[in-house]
């Protein structure tokens, strides 16, 4: 009889994540738990400035303490053709700083030595001499007419442009602003933030001479795509190198580029003939790593007075730092900007957007998103809130005019994604009754009487998850699919690897669940790996919610190249032609006659002692998965919050969230994606962000003053789903690690600023500490584009 | 973080560690470490010495004493005052401070004597010593001495300790009436210092106050006594116009400046505030109709 897929731990259960086991019990295997005999430490020496030439460095204090077996400079990096790599955004980034420093704690030089404290000691024994030059820590800076140029180190780079960048159809726009009844436009900024794993970065290079090979232990997301860089920068011929990501501390992002310790590093073992291990501390994480968001907004809707929005236009200044090394799908220069939007049925869009340098540390990285898509989704639903508020109409009901119907799918979004599948104003009933959004109306006008200020916030959204496809999506030109590999062992246990990399999600846990689904097997009976170049196939990696999308889509297919080999071995071992066989959970049977049948394990050992003539022997294959479409999960959260009057201090006084992620394979693991995702949602609106005084100086390179909530100030979170599954992907699932992240942070303000909208302030710059909304309340005015955070001497 | 090099001590008595404090040059007590110890992770300081007072007997314990007065003792952490049942009863500034004080983990290790030996201007304990007048007995090589807080505090991170006194107990004088207080502080999270912090202590003699004393955290270069806010209090039932002058009074004795936690204008409109706010709590029921 077929099995119970509950019972096996197949779709939909609740199965408690197999990694956990090791983790809670400390077990778990991370870079910096990897010891190697010989291995040496390396330091990285950073700059205190953001922004000096580099006059000289004397190393010689470091070589004279005992222990310290190697400095590197810029100058050695250079004399290998290595003092600066190229991006993922098709710019370079220097290695070690040769001519000038760009941003603070650029890294200048490293000192590997026999322990860390050595390795310390040498960097504070290093003397550099530096003469300042004016940093620039924003973009207005960055575009006046007399700033000092940041990258002369590239030819024609005149100014501190990086690109100006375009989508839509401007006239159309223009038309439809010209038919407006009513032009809605706001201002604001979606500052920088960091994803701050718990795990900071590191490495550890272990080049063997004798065979030719390095072999580098490293906290990455998407080792085959850095195999093939380490490739090309360090030019070892590809099936050299093998790279591999053990238990990582979560990533978020922040460990999909390539950074100069990884590559220092290697180097450092190349000439020390001695692993090498780097190690990076927190502050250098915070200060130096891939971080998300800085982008400024300037955005219009055009309505009609009934609610219809008929336009939208869109600009927006980011702010890349030094380098431009934003791990993005090289298309599309401001990421998925332009997917804003797609949940609203809306003809006419254009988006500008402008990138430019600053002296403030590089890489853009998709922090818990895909590809800006969480400033999309922000800016939308300030944008959407600020024009409820200035047509007079309901936040809920503007929505509901302006959304895509359940029956308008396939649909275009104003920026030209297709969007497949979605019960959007479902999601907003459910949300809007499960907040008490009815009476809400009332109690805030009395609570208003009494002097206390209640507000609710709305945010609905559907976005881009899971690139590719391919022919959209690529990174330096190499294709965004994935692939799975399955063999299955003559027991009926089986092995499964995929090119994705878990950093928390659970992909140990989930990837077994869609195996035991498709074929049967009891997810206890199926082992997964991942994260190590030699043994897994080819893949992009884990980030952007792209592995359930795609890694996922590609387990299940090659679990069917499984069942349909079985389907011969069992026709074979059932005596009868494969027509005749019959497919349950579990169990092949012959057609009319269900009691006569074989279980899968009954063919995988068939597969190797008793196959029929002309198949090949063995139970294995692989699958590489190219998805026709993106996912488009859609997600409705809803905060409630109470604002203090007198002090600016917000509590959130309830948050609902209703999400859409087609196909649950593990409830359990989805919530607590969620209950993450919201919990940095709070974070970003509440706290979160990393900022820079007007001399460069990064304010957040520790955690007193980088803040994220801790479990003591998150608020509750009220979980809700809808299921409607995702047409073209082979379970119907669709991602959802990133969505409340995404969606999150504007229900928050919105809240926040439905609190204070008698005062007349539209919006307030996050994170809305006390003193903005403080400050908002006492002026009547916004709080937008901050300039740098001043700090008196 | 990986601090420079250090000797560590761990002497069993406090003229051992004091010996050791006068034949080491550069050493420093560690007491909770949670001060000390990232300072060094992050090289700002690097004693050559660290001697270790968690080992000596008898500075863990705190209590009333028969002449009225207060005492706790070195060791005694933010986490025993914290889940002490009886320390509301004598003291309600510190009370009331104890759970605001850093974050559950570092309260565990962290002592109140080491933070006002810390000297950080926005150490909440500093606040609620100015406030409830209190004093450090610190004991040398030529034995004890009683410091006023005011004195003892010299500036930003620096106190009158010779490099080789140790800081014994810190010691609440008796009140001269019903004793109240409480503290407030604004943190943007648990475990952040405070963006202002107001600790108060009232001595009533019935609905008059007799004595009062008000500290404030995080707004000025070190721990303020806001002087002219006490005495504005001093002799009132605490009416709505003593309570809105004392605020003011507060307000105008900070120093405060801009930085990621706040404008210093709001700040200072925080420690009005929270004057306020504490004063309100302990409004005689009389005067709050009046
Ligand atoms: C994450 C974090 C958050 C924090 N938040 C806050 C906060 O919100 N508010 C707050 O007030 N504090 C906060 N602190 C500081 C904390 O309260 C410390 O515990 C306190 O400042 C120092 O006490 P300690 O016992 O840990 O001292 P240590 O770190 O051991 O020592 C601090 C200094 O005092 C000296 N010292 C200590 N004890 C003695 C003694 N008996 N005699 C002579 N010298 C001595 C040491 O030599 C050293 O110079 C925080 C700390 C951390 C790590």
């Amino acid at each position: 009889m077929a099995l119970d897929e509950i019972k096996i731990g197949g779709l939909g259960a609740s199965r408690k994540r197999v990694e956990d086991n090791r983790f809670i019990r400390g077990k778990g295997n991370y870079v910096d738990d990897v010891v190697l005999p010989g291995m040496l430490h390396m330091e990285i020496l950073r700059s205190p400035l953001a922004h000096a030439r580099i006059k000289s460095i004397d190393v010689s204090g470091a070589w004279a303490i005992p222990g310290v077996r190697l400095v590197l400079t810029g100058e050695m990096m250079a004399a290998r053709n290595l003092a600066w790599m190229p991006t993922l955004s098709y710019d370079t980034q220097a290695v070690l700083a040769t001519d000038k420093v760009r941003f603070q704690g650029q890294e200048v030089a490293c000192v590997i030595a026999d322990d860390p404290y050595i390795a310390k000691d040498g960097c504070e024994a290093i003397v550099v001499d530096y003469e300042p030059l004016p940093p620039i820590v924003n973009p207005v800076q960055a575009m006046a007419p007399d700033a000092p140029l940041i990258r002369d180190d590239k030819v024609n780079q005149v100014d501190n442009k990086i690109f100006d960048w375009e989508v839509g159809d401007k006239d159309g726009t223009d038309r439809a602003f010209a038919d407006a009844d009513v032009v809605s436009e706001i201002e604001m900024h979606y500052p920088r933030s960091h994803p701050s794993p718990i795990e900071a970065c590191g490495s550890i290079a272990d080049f063997d001479r004798s065979t030719s090979k390095l072999t580098v232990y490293m906290t990455t997301q998407a080792p085959h795509i850095i195999r093939a860089a380490v490739s090309l920068v360090a030019e070892i011929p590809e099936h050299m190198i093998r790279i591999i990501s053990p238990d990582l501390g979560g990533g978020f992002g922040n460990k999909v580029p390539v950074y100069p310790g990884y590559v220092a590093s290697i180097l450092a073992s190349i000439l020390t003939e001695r692993p090498v291990k780097w190690i990076e501390d927190k502050s250098g994480n915070l200060i130096s790593t891939g971080f998300g968001r800085d982008v400024y907004l300037k955005g219009q809707l055009a309505m009609r007075n009934d609610g219809k929005i008929l336009g939208v236009r869109m600009h927006t200044d980011s702010d890349h730092g030094a380098f431009f090394s934003d791990a993005q799908p090289s298309k599309f220069k401001i990421g998925l900007m332009h997917s804003a939007f797609a949940c609203y049925d809306i003809p006419n869009a254009h988006l500008t957007a402008t990138g430019v340098y600053t002296n403030k540390a590089p890489g853009g990285v998709a922090y818990r998103c895909s590809f800006r898509v969480t400033e999309a989704m922000y800016f939308q639903e300030r944008m959407i809130q600020a024009a409820a508020d200035d047509l007079g109409m309901d936040q809920a009901e503007f929505r509901r005019v302006n959304l895509v119907r359940d029956d308008d799918f396939p649909h275009r979004t104003p920026f030209g994604f297709l969007t497949d599948s979605g019960q959007y104003e479902k999601c907003l009933d459910i949300g809007l009754e499960a907040v008490g959004y009815a009476d809400f109306k009332q109690e805030q006008e009395e609570a208003r009487k009494r002097g206390r200020l209640l507000g609710i916030g709305i945010s609905t959204m559907t976005e881009p998850l899971g690139a590719g496809n391919s022919r959209e999506y690529d990174i330096l030109g190499i294709k965004m699919f994935d692939s799975a590999e399955l063999r299955v062992h003559m027991t009926g246990k089986a092995i499964l690897r995929t090119g994705a990399k878990t950093q928390g999600q659970g992909h140990e846990t989930t990837w077994a669940q869609i195996v035991a689904h498709e074929l049967g097997i009891p997810a206890d009976d199926i082992v997964v790996e991942e994260g190590d170049t030699d043994t897994a196939p080819f893949g992009m990696g884990t980030y952007a919610s792209r592995s359930t999308p795609v890694a996922g889509a590609a387990v299940a297919m090659v679990s069917r190249k499984i069942r349909a080999k079985a389907r011969k071995i069992a026709a074979h071992l059932l005596e009868v032609s494969e027509e005749d066989v019959e497919w349950e959970l579990g169990r092949f049977y012959v057609r009319g006659a269900q009691d006569r049948g074989v279980s899968i394990q009954e063919c995988a050992m068939a597969a190797y002692s008793n196959v029929p003539d002309g198949l090949e022997p063995g139970l294995e294959n692989n699958a590489y998965y190219d998805p026709p479409n993106l996912t488009w999960p859609f997600a409705c959260y809803i905060a409630k919050v109470e604002v203090d009057p007198e002090t600016g201090v917000w509590d959130v006084l309830k948050m609902v969230a209703v999400d859409d992620c087609g196909v649950r394979i593990n409830p359990m693991i989805v919530e607590g994606q969620i209950m993450g995702g919201l919990t940095e949602a709070y974070a970003m609106a509440n706290m979160q962000f990393i900022t820079f005084d007007e001399d460069g100086n990064c304010i957040g390179s520790n955690y007193m003053d980088y803040l994220l909530p801790t479990a003591w100030e998150t608020p509750g979170f009220e979980l809700h789903e809808v299921v409607t599954p995702c047409p073209h992907h082979p379970i119907g699932a669709k991602g959802i690690g990133e969505c409340a992240t995404v969606g999150g942070p504007a229900a928050f303000v919105n809240a926040v600023m439905d609190a204070l909208k008698h005062t007349g302030v539209r919006n307030i710059d996050m994170p809305l500490l006390p003193d903005r909304v403080y400050g908002a309340l006492m002026t009547g005015n916004d709080i937008s584009g901050m300039p740098p955070v001043k700090t008196e001497a | 973080m990986f601090p420079s090099r250090f000797d560590y001590k761990s002497p069993t008595s406090l003229e051992e560690a004091i010996s050791l404090l006068a034949a080491n040059e550069d050493a420093k007590v560690l007491a909770g470490g949670q001060s000390l110890i990232p300072m060094m992770k992050l090289r700002f300081a690097a004693p050559a010495v660290l001697v270790d007072i968690n080992n000596i007997p008898g500075l863990d314990g705190h209590g009333a004493q028969s002449d009225g007065s207060y005492r706790i003792g070195a060791l005694v952490r933010h986490a025993d005052l914290e889940k002490s049942s009886t320390l509301g009863d004598h003291q309600p500034t510190i009370a009331a401070a104890a759970p605001l004080v850093a974050d559950p983990i570092v309260r565990t290790r962290g002592t109140f004597v080491g933070s006002v030996c810390h000297a950080d201007p926005q150490g909440d304990w500093a606040s609620c010593m100015v406030a409830l007048g209190g004093s450090i007995v610190a004991q040398g090589p030529n034995g004890r001495r009683t410091i006023a807080v005011d004195e003892f505090v010299s500036g930003p991170f620096q106190t009158v300790l010779a490099a080789d006194e140790i800081a014994v107990e810190a010691v609440i004088p008796p009140a001269s009436g019903t004793r109240k207080g409480g503290y407030l502080k604004l943190e943007r999270r648990v475990g952040d210092f405070a963006t202002a912090g107001v600790a108060l202590s009232l001595e009533m003699s019935g609905s008059t106050v007799a004595k009062a004393g008000i500290g404030l955290t995080g707004v000025g270069s070190s721990t303020i006594s806001a002087t002219e806010a006490s005495a504005v209090l001093v002799g009132s039932s605490l009416d709505d116009a003593t309570i809105a002058a004392a605020a003011e009074a507060a307000a105008a004795a900070t120093s405060p400046r801009s930085d990621h936690r706040g404008s210093a204008d709001y700040k200072r409109h925080i420690v009005a505030t929270f004057v306020r706010r504490l004063l309100a709590q302990h409004q005689p029921v009389e005067a709050k109709v009046a």
